[in-house]
């Protein structure tokens, strides 16, 4: 073990694979050592494993009905109480955390890149190609996130992938913006000047040069903006556009569970706790990552 | 052959006139100094023949080839620069091995270790230097990078842009002696630009001293040596730099 930590944290790595997972782990040892950011890494990973192994977690079938045990208080045999329909609400919370895994992975994969390649080529570039893809984020933003998705879910119709595909639409420009601040900051840097010397095309410059040194910005930004995305996913469906019933979609929830809130709490905040302590997660995980990963901090570690 | 010929080159940032009518020309194998005070236009003349200011009027011609407006990939087999500052032309996410297999790359040269290894000796760094990040390099080390990444295309032109002025003075001497040691094996020529007449004197053969983006006088490195400089400025500066130095 000593040996391993000694191989990774070698000042002079001999090979191109030992000095990469020696910064790798240079990073996730400051990150160890940050308590909340470490909680916010338990959550994340909690709700992954939640999602992956539902069927074997749930106690129930989440969709399953059963009239006779409708609104019972959470016990022993229901953790989490049963809901109007007599669901077990313990079985539809996991399963809902498929759901949300779903959304945040969909709006990940379809927005960051896209956002990323977008910010970096019109900060590289400049120019018309800078203006139209700045007049473009420049629109996108003007418009209210939440608004905008919801027009865009009544135009393609409620469900989750439509809610998922809403959510990406609003959420791209200020990733462009981020990476164009970013790559701007950098833009006449001479290490850049030397690479364009050296004959490197614009787009090896580019995906080579200038995207690595945004990426560690992003993630910390698209980190932290997941709690504002599965917020918006809840309120979609909180109010119908999202998840169609009888999907357990934790908004979705919530909004069933309105009408018995006095009388039988569980049913409402159950879900609601959920949504909290994800977005709760994913927001000290983004603070962890962010100490980590900001270049301005990097020489200390 | 002229390594390096200038005619007439005015080079302007946008609307403003950098340089007026810059006439010179560095023969194959010599080390030529452009001296002048900040804000003399002489890393203008520099980044003009590099291609990195592409608005200029007049003729640049690298070893006989008339060069273009801006950055010609042609041109950066033959001729590359080193930097002033280490700090900032060093990719901080790239080690010391991905920064010098690039160039390999981008010409599709092949065998990379050796190469890399070659150069690496060549500027006296410790191959255990080869997979360290910038921020674990000093000053010093990071300029030696910086002229091995400039050297391992094999070029037999280098355009220095004060690539000592940001170091320590114990520092400054072994990247200038590696500098001399360079060019005698590699039969390099060299265009410095620095402010600095003691190192025009260790390093170069001739020299032009620049005021206000022109061309007052060019001379021997003998004749800054002996004190004789004809031009009013020149002697200005040989003066201020005797004050610095005391």
């Amino acid at each position: 073990m000593t040996t391993l930590s000694h191989w990774l944290t070698d000042d002079s790595p001999a090979s191109r694979l030992q000095a990469r997972l020696g910064r790798w782990y240079r990073m996730g040892l400051a990150l160890w050592r940050n308590r909340l950011a470490m909680l916010g890494v338990a959550i994340v990973l909690a709700l992954v494993i939640l999602a992956v192994a539902a069927p074997y977690i749930a106690s129930h079938d989440p969709l399953v009905q059963d009239l006779t045990r409708r609104l019972l208080p959470p016990s022993g045999d229901n953790w989490m109480g049963t809901d109007e329909l007599g669901r077990d609400i313990w079985s539809r919370v996991v399963f809902g955390a498929r759901i949300t895994l779903v959304i945040v992975a969909m709006v990940a994969v379809l927005t960051a890149p896209i956002g990323l390649l977008l910010g970096a080529i019109s900060g590289y570039l400049g120019g018309w190609i800078d203006r139209l893809i700045m007049g473009v984020t420049d629109i996108f933003l003007s418009m209210p996130k939440l608004i905008l998705a919801l027009a865009l879910v009544a135009a393609l119709g409620p469900g989750i992938e439509n809610a998922g595909i809403a959510i990406a639409i609003t959420s791209w420009p200020a990733y462009t913006r981020i990476a164009r601040a970013e790559t701007l900051t950098f833009k006449n840097a001479e290490f850049i000047a030397a690479m364009r010397l050296q004959g490197a095309s614009t787009a090896r410059i580019i995906f080579a040069h200038v995207l690595p040194l945004c990426l560690s910005s992003m993630i910390v930004r698209v980190t932290l903006d997941m709690a504002g995305i599965i917020l918006t996913a809840a309120g979609l469906g909180f109010i119908g556009l999202g998840a169609q019933p009888p999907l357990p979609e934790w908004g979705a929830m919530i909004a069933r569970g309105r009408s018995f809130i006095l009388d039988q709490w569980w049913v409402a905040t159950m879900p609601g706790f959920a949504i909290v302590i994800v977005s709760l997660g994913f927001c000290l995980l983004g603070d962890g990552l962010r100490d980590v990963l900001d270049p301005k901090s990097g020489d200390r570690h | 052959m002229n390594a390096l010929l200038l005619q007439d080159l005015d080079v302007f940032y946008g609307p403003t006139q950098i340089t007026r009518a810059v006439t010179l020309s560095v023969a194959a194998g010599e080390s030529f100094a452009l001296v002048g005070e900040s804000g003399s236009g002489k890393s203008t003349v520099l980044k003009a023949i590099a291609g990195l200011a592409p608005k200029w009027n007049g003729a640049i011609s690298v070893f006989g080839t008339p060069q273009p407006h801006g950055i010609s990939r042609a041109l950066s087999r033959h001729c590359q620069m080193v930097f002033q500052d280490p700090y900032g032309s060093l990719h901080p996410r790239k080690t010391v091995d991905a920064t010098l297999a690039e160039p390999l790359a981008i010409h599709g040269l092949n065998d990379h270790n050796r190469r890399i290894e070659a150069v690496l000796a060549d500027v006296g760094l410790d191959p255990r230097f080869r997979f360290r990040y910038p921020h674990q390099l000093s000053g010093g080390q990071r300029q030696r990078v910086s002229i091995a990444r400039a050297l391992i295309l094999e070029p037999k032109l280098l355009l220095l842009d004060e690539p000592t002025s940001a170091l320590d003075v114990s520092v400054q001497a072994d990247v200038l002696n590696l500098l001399k040691r360079l060019r005698q094996e590699h039969g390099l020529t060299y265009l410095l630009v620095t402010h600095n007449l003691s190192i025009v004197s260790f390093l170069c053969d001739r020299l032009a001293v620049m005021r206000v983006g022109q061309i007052v006088e060019t001379a021997d490195v003998a004749a800054l040596k002996a004190g004789r400089l004809r031009h009013p400025y020149s002697q200005e500066l040989v003066d201020l730099s005797q004050r610095t130095i005391v």
